[in-house]
């Protein structure tokens, strides 16, 4: 009885996931966008769906919800189900689309579609072999097989995301970084913008009217006939092409110095708008959040040197070593079940909200950076993927964080796998993700 | 050369349509090999005989002003945009016709572009929302071109049209639907610009 209602339960959030999945596709993906191909929306849901009744179930192993065996069995059917979408339905759908952008394989759509399939799943298996992730007792189609292949680019994805939150997070929150801009800047640059755009303008009308002429007096030339006329009209074409492409160059150059121009106006703007948020009271809390943020990276950045130099892979979760610090050097005694319990879920709870948050901004920012009328289908089937990969690693590394008793849901259905080398892999890959981005980063902070 | 006089005329649309490529077409009558997304503004001008064969024939020089970006962009793109909304002789909206949802961005486009001529005459009546009596006194004139007809399957094509066809309503203005990889010249016809 008990199973069924436990089921209904899961059905139902499962259902109300799928419905954010589709509203998030349609108001923020693909607000530019005509949706033509609904399978596409669908199968992004369905990800998402599925993806977030994982942490659910996580949470819910953490509260003691629903009885232990529901949970058991729902665990196992949604990595099932998750595996399969993410390792057949997505890479089949984003073959099939990317066959159809294709002018020349028009024909064996469906063919090539699982030619190119059985491609990236040759890849795909290829990818485990230079990896300690398993050990040789399980066979050729178990579940870990595939979880720990999925694990390895998903937890690279996440240490690259995190590596550029990193760096990117004091300057976004923080306010001590802005540049000091006056409206009088701005006007001076857009004043040097339409300068340039008017030279531009005057350029190109040298350039068609010479042309005009060009093509006017080419006309009377072909009338003319004889030994000195082909002469003449060999040299005066000479120096009016020269001069045009003389004006030509000179035109390019200008081209780009308006772009550069424009693209420096805009952050001008931009900042200006950060500095007038920053004295408002949303600004202030963002303010306030940023130097918590910053401390926090820095810890990260720090606890991951220290794993990789000393070879040392954490045992214990963050919770369970709070509460053994505060009881054992400040003293304080509590009820270490109970708070233990509550702690955990909501360390979970945050980490998980501020994840799927965090990527969903960064995959539509993404989208829209790169996506253009006929690539949006393939590119969003892409997003899906990533969305995917990611959220099967998250759950893997979040058995970190978690104390002992709870990781028993998540180590039971994955069984053996070799988690430490996840958390290494992420710390290795956190590093040097951090380390060339802020290399890379264009130093903007100046006295 | 200079003692010519300059139409301006702004080209705005979503990204993708086909600004840059419709262009480039005008005034080097030539189609465009390999369109990159347009940062900022490009600018580029046709030498046009008005009333050509009359004797009122005046020669113009007609700048073509290509504004990149979406009409969703951040509001510093947005305010930077506007420096080049200053005294605009005309507008031209491009849609693309596979994708309806750039048709509608057009009103907002023209939103845009419109309130930044008429802040300085009057009162600024609607919020942002589109308003159809701005479009009736509105002293501008628009063209209204949808790009990539041939992309569509033949059987839709009808209902395209008609689509296109309200919306040319809506904004008071003269309708021209081109094909993908056009050639020839004689399609578009910038005697029907009238300016008074």
């Amino acid at each position: 009885m008990s199973f069924l209602v436990d089921s209904v339960i899961m059905f139902t959030s499962q259902v109300l996931f799928f419905g954010f999945g589709w509203l998030f596709f349609m108001r923020q993906l693909f607000k530019d966008y005509e949706v033509r191909q609904y399978v596409v929306q669908v199968v992004f849901s369905v990800t998402f769906a599925f993806s977030c009744t994982m942490f659910e179930l996580i949470i819910f192993e953490i509260l003691g919800a629903l009885s232990s065996t529901s949970r058991y069995f729902h665990w196992k059917l949604n990595l099932y189900v998750i595996l399969l979408v993410l390792i057949f339905v997505v890479p089949f759908y984003i073959a099939y689309f990317v066959v159809s952008n294709i002018r020349l394989l028009q024909r064996q759509k469906l063919l090539f579609a699982c030619m190119v399939w059985f491609t990236f799943m040759y890849f795909f298996w290829k990818l485990g072999d230079p990896f300690p992730i398993l050990s040789p007792k399980h066979g050729i189609l178990s579940i870990e097989q595939l979880i720990s292949r999925v694990g390895v680019i998903g937890v690279t994805l996440m240490a690259l995301l995190s590596g550029f939150g990193a760096v990117n997070c004091p300057y976004t929150y923080m306010s001590y970084f802005l540049r000091n801009v006056t409206d009088s800047d701005i006007l001076a640059l857009e004043r040097r913008l339409l300068q340039t755009m008017d030279m531009i303008v005057s350029k190109k009308k040298r350039i068609a009217m010479t042309r005009r002429q060009m093509y006017q007096r080419g006309e009377d030339q072909n009338k003319q006939t004889g030994f000195w006329g082909m002469i003449k009209s060999v040299t005066s074409t000479q120096t009016g092409s020269e001069n045009l492409s003389l004006i030509q160059q000179e035109v390019d150059a200008l081209e780009e110095l308006s772009r550069q121009l424009f693209l420096e106006t805009v952050d001008l703007q931009a900042t200006k708008e950060r500095i007038e948020y920053s004295k408002t009271f949303q600004g202030k809390y963002f303010n306030f959040l940023g130097y918590f943020f910053s401390i926090y990276c820095v810890w990260k950045i720090f606890m991951a040197t220290i794993n990789i130099v000393f070879d040392r892979v954490g045992k214990t979760d963050p919770v369970t070593r709070g509460i053994e610090i505060t009881v054992n050097y400040l003293g304080i005694q509590f009820d270490v079940k109970f708070w233990s319990q509550h702690i955990s879920f909501i360390l979970v709870g945050i980490i998980i909200v501020t994840s799927i948050r965090g990527l969903l901004i960064t995959l539509t920012k993404f989208f829209y950076a790169i996506s253009s009328s006929k690539s949006s289908n393939v590119i969003v089937l892409v997003l899906a993927q990533i969305m995917g990969m990611y959220f099967v690693s998250s759950v893997l590394l979040m058995r970190m964080s978690m104390p002992l008793e709870y990781r028993s849901i998540v180590t039971e259905v994955l069984g053996e796998l070799q988690f430490n080398f996840y958390h290494r892999w992420f710390d290795v890959i956190f590093l040097i993700c951090y380390s060339i981005w802020e290399e890379s980063r264009p130093s903007k902070s100046q006295p | 050369m200079a003692s010519l006089d300059r139409v301006k005329v702004l080209v705005l649309g979503d990204s993708g349509v086909g600004k840059s490529s419709l262009v480039h077409l005008i005034c080097q009558n030539q189609v465009f090999g390999n369109p990159s997304w347009t940062v900022g503004c490009s600018v580029d001008v046709r030498v046009q005989d008005y009333k050509e064969g009359t004797p009122e024939e005046k020669t113009f020089y007609i700048e073509l002003w290509d504004i990149g970006g979406s009409v969703g962009s951040a509001s510093s793109i947005k305010s930077t945009r506007a420096v080049f909304y200053n005294s605009v002789n005309g507008i031209i909206l491009v849609h693309d016709l596979t994708n309806k949802k750039s048709s509608q961005n057009l009103y907002r486009w023209s939103m845009e572009a419109l309130n930044k001529d008429s802040s300085p005459t009057g009162v600024i009546v609607s919020n942002g929302d589109y308003d159809r009596e701005q479009f009736v006194e509105n002293a501008v004139p628009l063209l209204l071109i949808g790009t990539k007809f041939d992309q569509i399957p033949e059987n839709k094509r009808g209902e395209v049209l008609t689509r296109t066809a309200f919306l040319s309503e809506d904004f008071n203005a003269e309708e021209i639907n081109l094909m993908t990889g056009f050639t020839d010249r004689k399609r578009f016809n910038f005697k029907s610009l009238h300016y008074d």
